[in-house]
């Protein structure tokens, strides 16, 4: 099939669409109003229902019902949108209900500004709402992967029943890249929810709840959680090293800047530093054994991130004191340069602050 | 890899310009990236994007230090003409801009785009007069590549469409004078 030329909020739809996310509720918020723009104009198209909510509260419940009847459902927002979410997103993965939410995060905090930011790494990765309880979270780094994550989220959410978030920095919204898109999948081919709440029909009932008062009830279910986390983070881990062998510097991020850092790397080597880069494809599960690898190798890490540091902690974790882990980070909508990185590079490596 | 850095006043038609060379590029099986300027704009305030045609996979999207600007006013060439990297191109439309000292290091080339559209029926095909420019002086893209895009972006407007072409084509003409 031939490549297409696609805004990343398009390739993310596209990528929902054509794995049978049939319904979609959102609420408008730069930078991806692209995003239930493109779905209210296709999901009609493929009998799908697009629903504009009065608030971004509304919409992730919205999604908890119909996700709950057994239609793959999405919804998309920004930062401070997300947030609004939490709530709903604590409840529905108490309820083990599969959806997919994307955030394509802004700079905060607060309401911020509309620019490219990754500072909601933390809420996407160490929870967000309450309780205990974590997302599968994918950080798409070209318009190519925000169409192919998004699509494989869908899969992954309803074979673990837990909800997956496609956590994208602005770029990825804007930019336009070609892509070429998976054919359209049959929802007859969508595997059957036996668990969802689409009429009883003389059989037996399925309840879908988050309140599980008893303490006897409870403790089991968050444990049945927890070991479905577990076997996710044995299976699902993804990741995207770059000339990492011979490295002295490795540099690593997740989204566009991971591609910035390529790029900061490929200069690297020109000047005769031998860099190389680990793209963290899934922020949750962390995939903290590719780090692991290297630690004995490499001479020091240098996360970048376009926050104050969140990453950095995960990496800190994988590469457990054997090596210096440096960080590089810009905020307010600021996106750092391969020549700030390269320089950043030289400074971890000297041993000082990046 | 050439990193293409278009700017000008909203509605000047910069991210259209932009598009086109992406999917003109994409048509040539080329690896292309773009990437508008997404700030808090008004209208009539700026507009610019940045676009990348390489024959390798495209890391870093940006295009801090471009190899070629389009600079559609006098303010876009003021802001963006000192980031150009050295031996670049700057196409600059001097009907909304003059005095370019400043860049001995780079090759200047000043195209009356907004004259040469109004002389082909619409001041609004500046957008492609610079397009015919840049083909012109780079040989990035192929004519008919860009021809193809603006027959898909023009379909059921043939008079829209035959003044572009003819601003595509008189703005190539333009620098082929200067070579």
């Amino acid at each position: 099939m031939s490549k297409i030329l696609l805004h990343g909020t398009e390739a993310i739809c596209e990528g929902a669409i054509r794995n049978g996310c049939r319904a979609f509720f959102g609420y408008p918020i730069t930078p991806q109003n692209e995003v239930p723009e493109y779905m209210s104009v296709n999901m009609p198209k493929v009998g799908g229902v697009f629903v504009q909510a009065e608030s971004e509260v509304a919409a992730i419940n919205m999604v908890y019902g119909a996700a709950g009847s057994g239609v793959r459902s999405m919804t998309s927002s920004s930062s401070p949108g997300v947030s609004l979410k939490q709530e709903g997103i604590s409840y529905i993965a108490c309820a083990r209900i599969p959806c997919v939410i994307v955030n394509i995060m802004r700079a905060g905090p607060g309401l911020g500004g509309i620019l490219p930011a990754q500072g909601d790494y933390f809420q996407a990765t160490k929870g967000g709402g309450h309780g205990d309880y974590h997302l599968i979270v994918l950080a798409p780094s070209s318009v190519q992967e925000a169409c192919d994550l998004t699509y494989l989220a869908f899969d992954l959410s309803d074979k673990y029943r837990v909800p997956a978030m496609i956590l994208a920095d602005g770029m990825i919204g804007q930019l336009m890249e070609p892509v070429e898109l998976p054919p359209m999948r049959a929802l007859s081919d969508i595997p059957k929810k036996e668990w969802a709440t689409d009429g009883a029909f003389g059989e037996k009932r399925r309840i879908l709840n988050s309140l599980i008062i008893k303490p006897e009830d409870l403790e089991p279910h968050v444990n049945q959680l927890q070991k479905t986390y577990d076997e996710i983070a044995r299976n699902e881990k993804r990741v995207q090293t770059w000339m990492a062998e011979d490295a002295d510097i490795i540099l690593t991020a997740y989204g566009t800047v991971a591609r910035i850092c390529k790029s900061a790397a490929k200069e690297l080597r020109k000047q005769g530093i031998k860099a190389g880069v680990i793209r963290p494809v899934t922020v949750y599960p962390f995939p903290s054994e590719e780090y692991a690898k290297y630690a004995g190798t490499a001479k020091a890490f240098l996360t970048v991130e376009l926050s104050l540091g969140q990453m950095v902690e995960d990496v800190r974790l994988a590469v457990a004191g054997k090596k210096p882990v440096r960080f590089y980070g810009r905020t307010g909508g600021n996106v750092p340069d391969e020549n700030e990185i390269v320089e950043a590079a030289k400074r971890a490596l000297e041993g000082g602050e990046a | 890899m050439i990193r293409i850095l278009l700017a000008g006043q909203g509605g000047q038609g910069v991210l259209s310009a932009g598009k086109i060379i992406a999917e003109s590029g994409l048509h040539e099986g080329k690896e292309v990236s773009y990437l508008p300027a997404y700030g808090p704009e008004m209208r009539g305030g700026t507009a610019n994007c940045s676009v990348i045609v390489s024959d390798e996979e495209i890391a870093s999207p940006l295009c801090n230090e471009p190899d070629v600007l389009v600079a559609m006013n006098a303010p876009s060439f003021h802001k963006f003409a000192p980031r150009v990297k050295k031996g670049g191109v700057i196409l600059v439309n001097v009907s909304l801009s003059d005095d370019h000292a400043g860049r001995d290091d780079v090759s200047l080339y000043e195209i009356a785009a907004n004259d040469i559209a109004m002389e082909e029926g619409d001041v609004r095909s500046a957008n492609s007069v610079m397009l015919g420019a840049l083909c012109g002086v780079t040989g990035l893209i192929q004519d008919r590549s860009v021809v193809s895009c603006l027959q898909e972006k023009f379909i059921g407007k043939p008079k829209v469409l035959e003044i572009n072409e003819k601003a595509f084509a008189a703005g190539k003409a333009a620098v082929a004078k200067k070579k």
